[in-house]
């Protein structure tokens, strides 16, 4: 299973966080922390694979962003890999030609999309359109109910 | 889609904030704003006030006081603020908050929501944060909904069930039938969902396993259809059909496979089909074919299908890609043990790999590369590995030295590699070996006397370009100190002569001893070489007693204490120098004999009576001190023997024993130092206690003057500790106690301590001596007195 996904910045900064077992607040910070400076430290073109504690880290790099995902021992470390690359295909098809602004002005999307790809540490949904239909369904059934409650969403 | 206006404004504001402060205040003032919406009744902006508190949050600050709106957003019944409420409730609340209690219900009322994107909020809340109390409680729930609902809620439903099982493990009973029937399903999002939960409940539960080998026919089945099926597009990733869920299937036939007859046989033609199949060109390839691999290597599978299995790995060696190199190596790892010839065949691509510039595979080379060397492929691995050392990254050359010496020790072809490659070693990485090195290479130096001449040349040649590295430099002055007389006389069978003179050799010795760079274990080394040359050297005497009596004011009590010894041996006892300094005898590896305790001394060591038998010296042997302190400088320490490779980093000292003063205060045992043969004298028990047995034996040295000697043994089962003798005598006998040669006592009689007491009766009168016996057991202390009347004397 999946520990956790981060993704942040060249200058460290977090962009997004997905915790999939419970972690008190300060040990989740100590853990940022740790995978910012190891990820970041990491010369150009090394391996992703990264060995911390008992975990697998694996990171990939897309444009200004690092994507940053543990996982358990046993797990595939190439399938891994695939995970976070699907993760932005699916980024990518939602924003339209996503950049880092898109995910920071709209990180609760960031999030709502997440999860309708991973659940529970574990892959939900392996087709790409579905995923993306259940997207803008869940949209669309946000603006037409606010439309009809005539309230303007978020 | 529209924007959420003020949510992405308030976002701008923090961003547009030039410094931390500023950024501090922003946050402050939205978060008040925040604060106050909250406690306002119902507003349409709810929503939007939770997302900039999250938002707050992501970027570090505090966001507790949100935690209670969740709750309520997640009972609203707009979808809108369900939403937030829910990606709210995952994100500030855990399943250590009381908070997330008080979600149960809604989580609960939304599960059997009509509008299916409500029930997939409730259903991804309970399988991110669900504690074991709600996973209890909404289990049946969750069956129901992986029996009757839609595919989307079907697989979500799936997951949540997993992680249900993982926090209660009870429930996995529960779920059995239900994941069996999914298997049917021909949604892959469901699929795989089912093929989760199968494999979880089969790690979790031998009898589940069991169950479960049944479906590895359908396992088989779908695997296939997702090989040879044609381009599917809803499931296609660069020409593999799925590969989330080939690989998912693969690790569940692995578990199913796993010591199984019958079931490995099952799965034997779709894995050779799949591992020949499937495009090995782009990434996704290489992670099914991975996972096939592993399967392979874990199942019972048929010895082709292994060959092929590693094969492949071979071929990942060779791939560009330095992941798929990397992974290729962990595999490698883990076989080398049982497949070890297979992996063999692959040996020059892994050493290969110890030259790649990315540290992660260099980590694996190296440790593959150590379990691949064998008698066969010695020399030419440890050239690999040797230049490896050369240049390998700080934190690896521990584990690369300490592997070449395993690997030096168990496969040298001859002494003089042995000897060459852990010089070499020493050269390149002294300082990130172990400490035992020092007296494991001094033991393997004495043991081959045929090479001795060649080693103290080299070693001399080592000296003379480097002293840094304090290993090499440790034993090379043990080296020059012990067989400088070889050195001095040119000639080797084994290297090219060189004329080295005895002025050549003290000046090493000098540089060494004065360097800023000696470590003080180093210097001690170095100046016991200084001594021991001087009976090995004829013309330069006098300069060895030059420097030996400057170091006698040395701020380094270490070596001030050994040149004030070595002086008295040159003024004192000249007529001992030459025994006392002879060449040492071969070490046993193993020898009896152990440290008192940590003490950060090297010089000090306890000797057993028995091997102190082989020494060249024939003078009565004393226990030697725990500590050396100064009184102990006047009164004549006793210095240590033989040293012990088994223990520690260890000073080698030459056997002087002397149970005289140089100070003449202390009582004048001159009797001591004839050569007496060691004979034994008859002993007689005085105490039997508590498991504590001391016995008593003396020794007449002179007219007036006895030595007695007090050992003590333990029969009990418990280790004995601060053990102490106290003596009183006569008024007219004067007593003298030696230090005891150790103060515990291991259970069972694993050691015994001895002490001398020095006794010296001019009048003649009735020997008599009372003792005192105390020590520490089991955490209390006890004390006892006994009376000797009688000595025994021969």
């Amino acid at each position: 299973m999946m520990r956790f996904l981060l993704l942040f910045s060249r200058q460290g900064k977090l962009r997004l966080q997905k915790w999939f077992t419970p972690i008190p607040e300060r040990e989740k910070k100590k853990i940022i922390r740790e995978m910012t400076t190891m990820v970041l430290a990491r010369q150009p073109r090394s391996c992703n694979f990264l060995h911390w504690k008992d975990l697998k880290i694996i990171y990939k790099r897309y444009a200004s962003l690092y994507f940053c995902l543990a996982i358990e021992n046993h797990e595939n470390e190439l399938l891994a890999l695939e995970v976070i690359h699907r993760y932005v295909e699916l980024l990518d098809k939602y924003f339209g030609n996503v950049c880092e602004l898109d995910i920071i002005f709209n990180f609760e999307k960031a999030y709502f999309i997440l999860d309708e790809f991973l659940l529970g540490g574990e892959i939900q949904e392996t087709s790409k359109q579905i995923v993306n239909r259940c997207i803008e369904s869940s949209d669309m059934l946000q603006e037409t109910m606010e439309e009809y409650m005539s309230k303007p969403a978020f | 889609m529209s924007p959420s206006v003020p949510l992405q404004e308030m976002i701008r504001a923090i961003r547009s904030a030039r410094t931390q402060c500023e950024e501090r205040g922003v946050i402050q003032r939205e978060c008040a704003a925040i604060r106050a919406q909250f406690r306002q009744a119902d507003n349409g902006g709810r929503s939007h006030n939770l997302a900039k508190l999250l938002y707050v949050h992501m970027l570090g600050y505090p966001a507790h006081f949100g935690q209670m709106e969740c709750v309520r957003m997640i009972a609203s019944p707009r979808y809108s603020e369900k939403r937030v409420g829910y990606l709210g409730a995952m994100m500030l609340l855990d399943e250590k908050q009381d908070a997330s209690l008080l979600i149960t219900n809604s989580i609960k009322n939304d599960l059997s929501h009509s509008n299916q994107y409500v029930q997939s909020l409730a259903l991804c809340t309970l399988a991110c944060m669900g504690s074991a109390e709600m996973c209890r409680d909404l289990a049946p729930e969750i069956d129901r909904l992986l029996r009757a609902s839609n595919s989307y809620i079907k697989k979500k439903a799936a997951l949540c069930a997993v992680h249900i099982v993982r926090k209660v493990h009870d429930l996995g009973e529960l779920f059995a039938p239900a994941a069996r029937s999914l298997l049917a399903e021909k949604n892959h999002g469901v699929l795989h969902g089912a093929v989760v939960l199968i494999t979880e409940l089969c790690e979790r539960s031998p009898e589940t396993l069991e169950r479960f080998r049944k479906t590895v026919p359908d396992l088989v089945q779908i695997m296939k259809g997702l090989v040879i099926s044609g381009y599917s597009p809803e499931h296609d990733v660069a020409g593999i059909s799925d590969p989330f869920l080939q690989v998912r299937i693969l690790r569940l036939l692995r578990i199913l496979g796993r010591n199984n007859e019958a079931a490995s046989d099952a799965m034997n033609d779709l894995l050779a089909q799949v591992a020949t199949n499937t495009d090995s060109t782009k990434t996704v390839g290489n992670a099914v074919l991975y996972e096939t691999v592993l399967t392979v290597l874990d199942i019972k599978s048929e010895s082709g299908l292994r060959v092929l299995a590693v094969n492949i790995l071979g071929r990942f060696l060779l791939n560009n890609d330095r992941n798929i190199r990397y992974i290729a190596m962990t595999s490698l790892q883990r076989i080398v043990g049982t497949d070890h010839n297979a992996v063999q065949r692959h040996r020059g691509t892994i050493v290969d790999c110890l030259k790649d510039q990315d540290a992660s595979v260099k980590r694996r080379a190296l440790e593959l590369s150590l379990a691949l060397v064998s008698a066969t492929n010695i020399r030419s691995m440890m050239k690999e590995l040797l230049l490896f050392l050369s240049s390998c990254p700080l934190e690896l050359r521990a584990q690369a030295a300490s592997g070449i010496f395993n690997a030096a020790e168990r496969y040298a072809p001859s002494q003089r590699w042995h000897i060459d490659t852990i010089l070499h070693v020493l050269t390149t990485a002294g300082g990130d070996v172990r400490d035992e090195t020092v007296p494991n290479l001094i033991q393997l130096i004495t043991n081959t006397s045929e090479l001795h001449c060649y080693t103290v040349h080299k070693l001399y040649r080592a000296l003379l370009s480097d002293i840094s590295q304090q290993s090499l430099v440790q034993v090379a002055c043990w080296c020059i100190g012990e067989y400088g007389d070889l050195l001095l006389r040119g000639e080797c069978q084994e290297t090219e002569p060189v004329q080295v003179t005895e002025d050549d050799v003290l000046d090493a010795l000098e540089t060494v001893l004065q360097s800023h760079m000696s470590a003080p274990a180093t210097r001690g080394f170095a100046l016991t070489a200084t001594m021991k040359l001087s009976t090995r050297i004829t013309d330069n005497v006098d300069r060895i007693r030059s420097i030996v009596s400057i170091y006698g004011s040395c701020i380094d009590v270490e070596l001030q204490q050994r040149a004030v010894e070595y002086n008295a041996l040159f003024k004192k006892y000249d007529h001992m120098r030459a025994a006392v300094l002879e060449r040492m005898p071969v070490i046993e590896k193993n020898s009896p004999g152990h440290t008192n305790g940590e003490s950060t001394r090297e010089a000090v060591k306890e000797v057993q009576p028995a091997k102190v038998k082989q020494a060249e010296t024939l003078l009565p042997q004393q226990p030697t001190s725990q500590v050396c302190d100064l009184l102990d400088l006047l009164g004549g320490s006793e210095e240590p023997l033989q040293p012990n490779p088994a223990v520690g980093s260890t000073v080698p000292v030459l056997p002087i024993s002397t149970s005289s003063t140089a100070g003449g205060d202390l009582l004048d045992l001159l009797g001591g130092l004839e050569p007496t043969p060691l004979t034994s004298a008859p002993t007689v028990t005085v105490y039997e206690k508590g498991g504590v047995t001391l016995t008593l034996s003396s020794e007449k040295q002179s007219d007036s003057g006895l030595t007695v000697t007090l050992t003590a043994c333990n029969s009990t089962d418990s280790d004995i500790s601060s053990f102490t003798l106290q003596a009183a005598v006569p008024k007219s006998v004067q007593l003298h106690m030696k230090a005891p040669s150790g103060d515990s006592l291991p259970a069972r009689g694993a050691a015994k301590v001895t002490q001398m007491v020095a006794l010296s009766n001019p009048n003649k009168v009735n020997l008599k001596m009372r003792i005192r016996i105390s020590y520490t057991s089991q955490g209390s202390a006890f004390q006892d007195t006994v009376q000797v009347d009688s000595f025994p004397e021969h």
